[in-house]
């Protein structure tokens, strides 16, 4: 081998390190001046919780109560109709057999990944203005549930081609019902996929700026257009408490993912 | 996207019960995406009223105003209108240059995780994953904050000296090239990744036998094995770079509408266009669609 | 699955309920233009709810309404010049005689006025200018001229920054020229595309709701602002200074309107007696810092506002101009110079 290394390239740890510097200075930047006691957002004069009190008690709590309310129930229930339909069409797609619209429906369960946000935040804007349909929370939801289709049916997809056709076969053998074959087999081993499923649609949905803004009606906001109404007219450091709480949200909810995912490949490769 | 079509087995236990189990997708997306898409292109031919709002007159009206210049009093022979193809343009290429950052950045990062031992990857993975999972909003509001003119980030180079004055980058091009790069490099290192997990070394170890330098063996034989990997990561960046509203809006300032802001500004702006804005997502679709066609033939042909 | 599916309907259906079962008030509103508390106080003394959603420009403002939001919202606040537009487009409620309490507390001089003659549709709500503000630490020459925007020294090339509106900034550019509004004149309105697209070389951005902030962060070295909104800039620590220059300024003023198809009519008109207290119109004008149209606020106004060189130009300032409503010919021909000038 004259010691010959194909894995290591000189350099490459390197931009490694730029790269997650990249990533992780902005954000971290961001959280440190959150706790700015200045109200200038310039300069640093010392450190406080102030901007956090304000985040629950100033001004702009109730709209940011309001935002985030929303912002909340829709993405747990868009996850959850998303999750559902998604799971369905995924037993659908990997374990219906070979079918002659396959590519087709692939295609189309695909759609709100391929087209691009704004198209589809037009589209849904023009349909809901043609057929009458008031814009408003019951929009947003509807819209949101859509787009979380694919990202539900990514990961249960994966998941589901990763499990052997046998299990649920050898059940149906025994039990003679689908659905206790779908219930009691099929279901436990695909939970972290359907999981993982949920909590990528929920995060979607909580994070969507730009269809939202489309399809939001007369004095309903999320999370993502509040802080962006407030934004526009510069970044406030209770903007960026706000942020900083949000992150760590975020940071919450990506390590709960990664944790369960684990566990759950684990337990299935035991 | 990666997830394929057949999968590895091909069962059929829930055969029977099929069209139950797809059709609440395809009812979902079927008429809240797929009728509405349809909806734009209508809606690109009907005609503007004068202070707003659409008259359901048909009309190329819209596709006119992109293409031809007819001068500021409308009755000048036409000439092409280079205004929105320059938008168009501009976009394309602040998507191309924010996919070669990526490229450029992502290869290397996917490459060095993927070399790692198992444990120390999945912790890596978690690194380059958790910016993703943040709102791309706050991301990019952080980063306007970080490069704004007397923000951190020149406060910092002034303190050490590096710089006199502070670096104008915010409401530049590179400002927005920064900002898609940043909103998107996860979406490069992931797919890259996969394929450089997939690569066998033994290959490499071969191109060493036979003398070949190690950046030889890179270009002649990895790059060809994870091709699809980096095409797939690019995919990924350069079509939301494509239309991307939130950085150009937030980091660019007036001189660098992308595609995005001149749809938003149709809808939710001052100019109330409901067929140009029609007109202008319908053009930027056929765009995507086809580098998604591009990239789903070149896909089919690997598999032959 | 269909379990799941029924549960978020029912979700969301009593999330509906509980937003629709107390009396509301829709308003849409211009950012940053009404303090909170006011608008807790009227929900304190009356027990309506209100939900406000905001925009930065009167074509903004005219562009969602045309859009199929009229109907959504109960009250908006225009400007002079867009509440004509609203008026002849037919989108303004009537107000019947004697249905606001408080009518007689209008100042006399904004009673009968052009864009709405006798109060029909509309209560003022604010009135003030449109100019620009300079950061007097990059720049000490003369400001009164409206060349700072247009033909701007070298100091302020590239940190400029310009209100997103056509109807005011073209008409600021029109000032400039020293051509009249609405000109149907080619050569004149050519010379204007002209001048806004050179200018346009010299400008950092087009923002009107960051257009404080841009001056306090110092993004922007010099910007057009209207004057409240500049002397807020001014409090928050930046080194600005508003001109009134020599060529001319805009004046407007914004009006409370009663939006046609008003969802919560009654709890609008209570919002616009409401807004006509001496004392509820004062604290606005204490928020904004700009001059409101009712009698007896006078005594209840911070006192720095009496000498603010933002509100009291200098005795040799001309008269400010109000933007005038063109017709459609004319309109389009400026929209076309507008289109151009944004892409």
């Amino acid at each position: 081998m004259r010691g010959f290394d194909p894995r290591n390239y000189t350099g490459f740890l390197t931009v490694t390190l730029v790269c997650l510097f990249i990533l992780y200075a902005p954000l971290i930047v961001v959280a440190v001046y959150s706790f700015n006691d200045s109200v200038s957002i310039t300069r640093f004069t010392g450190v406080s919780l102030r901007w956090y009190a304000d985040v629950f008690t100033g001004l702009e709590a109730a709209k940011f109560r309001a935002a985030a309310a929303n912002s909340f129930s829709i993405a747990i229930m868009a996850a959850m109709a998303a999750t559902a339909i998604a799971t369905a069409a995924a037993v659908g797609m990997v374990r219906g057999g070979n079918f002659r619209g396959k590519p087709a429906s692939f295609a189309l369960i695909s759609m709100p990944i391929m087209v691009p946000e704004i198209v589809t935040a037009v589209a849904t804007l023009i349909f809901f203005s043609t057929i009458g349909f008031a814009l408003g929370y019951l929009s947003i939801l509807v819209a949101h549930i859509v787009f979380c289709i694919p990202f539900a049916y990514l990961p249960i997809a994966a998941r589901l081609q990763g499990i052997e056709a046998s299990f649920e076969e050898a059940a149906q053998d025994l039990y003679a019902n689908r659905w206790r074959a779908f219930r009691y087999v099929l279901a436990p081993i695909m939970a972290p996929g359907i999981f993982s499923g949920f909590l990528l649609a929920f995060i979607i949905s909580l994070d969507d700026f730009i269809i939202t803004n489309f399809v939001k009606g007369a004095g309903v906001e999320t999370l993502p257009t509040a802080i962006f109404g407030a934004v526009k007219q510069g970044i406030k450091p209770n903007i960026m408490a706000l942020s900083t709480l949000l992150l760590l949200f975020s940071i919450l909810i990506v390590t709960l993912s990664y944790l369960i995912g684990r566990s759950g490949n684990e337990k299935y490769q035991n | 996207m990666a997830a394929g079509i057949g999968g590895r087995t091909v069962s059929s236990a829930f055969a029977p019960i099929r069209l139950w189990l797809l059709l609440p997708s395809w009812v979902v997306i079927g008429f809240f995406l797929l009728i509405p898409v349809l909806l734009i292109l209508v809606y690109s031919f009907l005609t503007k009223e004068f202070r707003g709002g659409v008259i359901w007159d048909f009309t190329l009206a819209a596709y006119d105003q992109f293409l031809f210049d007819r001068g500021l009093f409308g009755d000048d022979p036409p000439t092409i209108q280079w205004t929105y193809i320059t938008i168009f343009v501009r976009s394309i290429l602040q998507a191309a240059v924010a996919t070669v950052l990526c490229l450029l950045i992502g290869f290397p990062t996917a490459w060095y995780i993927a070399t790692r031992a198992a444990r120390m990857r999945s912790i890596w993975l978690f690194l380059v994953t958790v910016p993703y999972w943040v709102n791309l909003l706050i991301r990019t509001v952080s980063m306007k904050f970080l490069i704004r003119e007397n923000g951190p980030l020149n406060e910092f180079l002034l303190a050490l000296g590096i710089i006199d004055s502070p670096l104008e980058i915010i409401n530049t091009d590179i400002a927005v090239q920064l900002g898609l790069f940043y909103s998107y490099l996860p979406f490069m290192v992931l797919p890259i990744y996969a394929a450089v997990e997939r690569y066998n070394f033994a290959l490499s170890e071969a191109g060493a036998d036979l003398y070949a330098g190690r950046w030889t063996i890179m270009r002649e034989i990895v790059l060809p094995v994870v091709k699809p990997g980096i095409i797939a990561g690019c995919i990924l960046v350069f079509v939301p770079s494509l239309g991307a509203f939130l950085a150009p809006d937030l980091l660019g300032g007036a001189k660098n509408f992308m595609i995005g802001s001149l749809i938003e500004e149709q809808f939710k702006g001052q100019a109330g266009n409901w067929p140009f804005g029609a007109a202008s997502s319908m053009i930027l679709l056929s765009m995507v669609l086809v580098v998604l066609f591009f990239y789903a033939r070149g896909q089919a042909r690997e598999q032959v | 699955m269909k379990h799941l599916k029924l549960g978020a309907a029912a979700i969301a259906l009593m999330a509906m309920a509980g937003a629709a079962s107390a009396e509301k008030l829709s308003v849409y509103h211009w950012f940053e233009y009404i303090p909170q508390e006011l608008l807790d106080k009227f929900t304190a003394e009356t027990g309506i709810e209100v939900v406000m959603d905001t925009y930065d420009s009167n074509e903004t403002l005219l562009a969602n309404l045309k859009a199929g939001k009229l109907g959504s919202y109960d009250v908006a606040v225009p400007g002079d010049y867009m509440v004509s537009i609203m008026k002849n487009e037919g989108m303004l409620d009537t107000i019947a005689e004697g249905e606001l309490k408080n009518k007689g507390n209008i100042e006399d001089q904004w009673l009968n006025v052009a864009f709405d003659d006798g109060r029909m549709h509309s209560i003022p709500y604010q009135w003030g200018s449109t100019s620009f503000m300079v950061n007097r630490d990059v720049y000490g020459g003369d400001i009164r001229t409206t060349d700072i925007i247009f033909n701007p020294p070298e100091e302020l090339k590239g940190k400029i920054n310009v209100l997103d509106t056509a109807g005011e900034t073209l008409v600021f550019a029109s000032i400039h020229m020293g051509i009249p509004q609405c000109s149907t004149d080619r050569d004149q309105l050519k010379a204007l595309d002209e001048l806004v697209q050179g200018a346009k070389a010299d400008w950092a951005s087009f923002n009107s709701d960051g257009a404080k902030d841009v001056l306090v962060s110092g993004d922007a070295a010099a910007g057009m602002i209207w004057n409240g909104f500049g002397q807020k800039a001014r409090l928050e620590g930046a080194n600005v200074e508003y001109s009134y220059p020599k060529q001319g300024y805009i004046v407007w003023m914004d009006n409370v309107v009663l939006l046609k198809d008003a969802p919560n009519r009654d709890a609008a008109i209570k919002f616009m007696d409401f807004l006509l207290e001496p004392e509820n119109a004062a604290a606005v004008t204490n928020f904004a810092r700009y001059t409101a149209g009712v009698k007896g606020v006078g005594a209840l106004l911070d006192e720095e506002l009496q000498t603010s060189p933002e509100q009291n130009p200098p005795a040799d300032a001309p008269a400010g101009t109000f933007v005038e409503v063109c017709d459609e010919a004319t309109q389009k021909v400026y929209d076309q110079i507008w289109t151009r000038l944004k892409q």
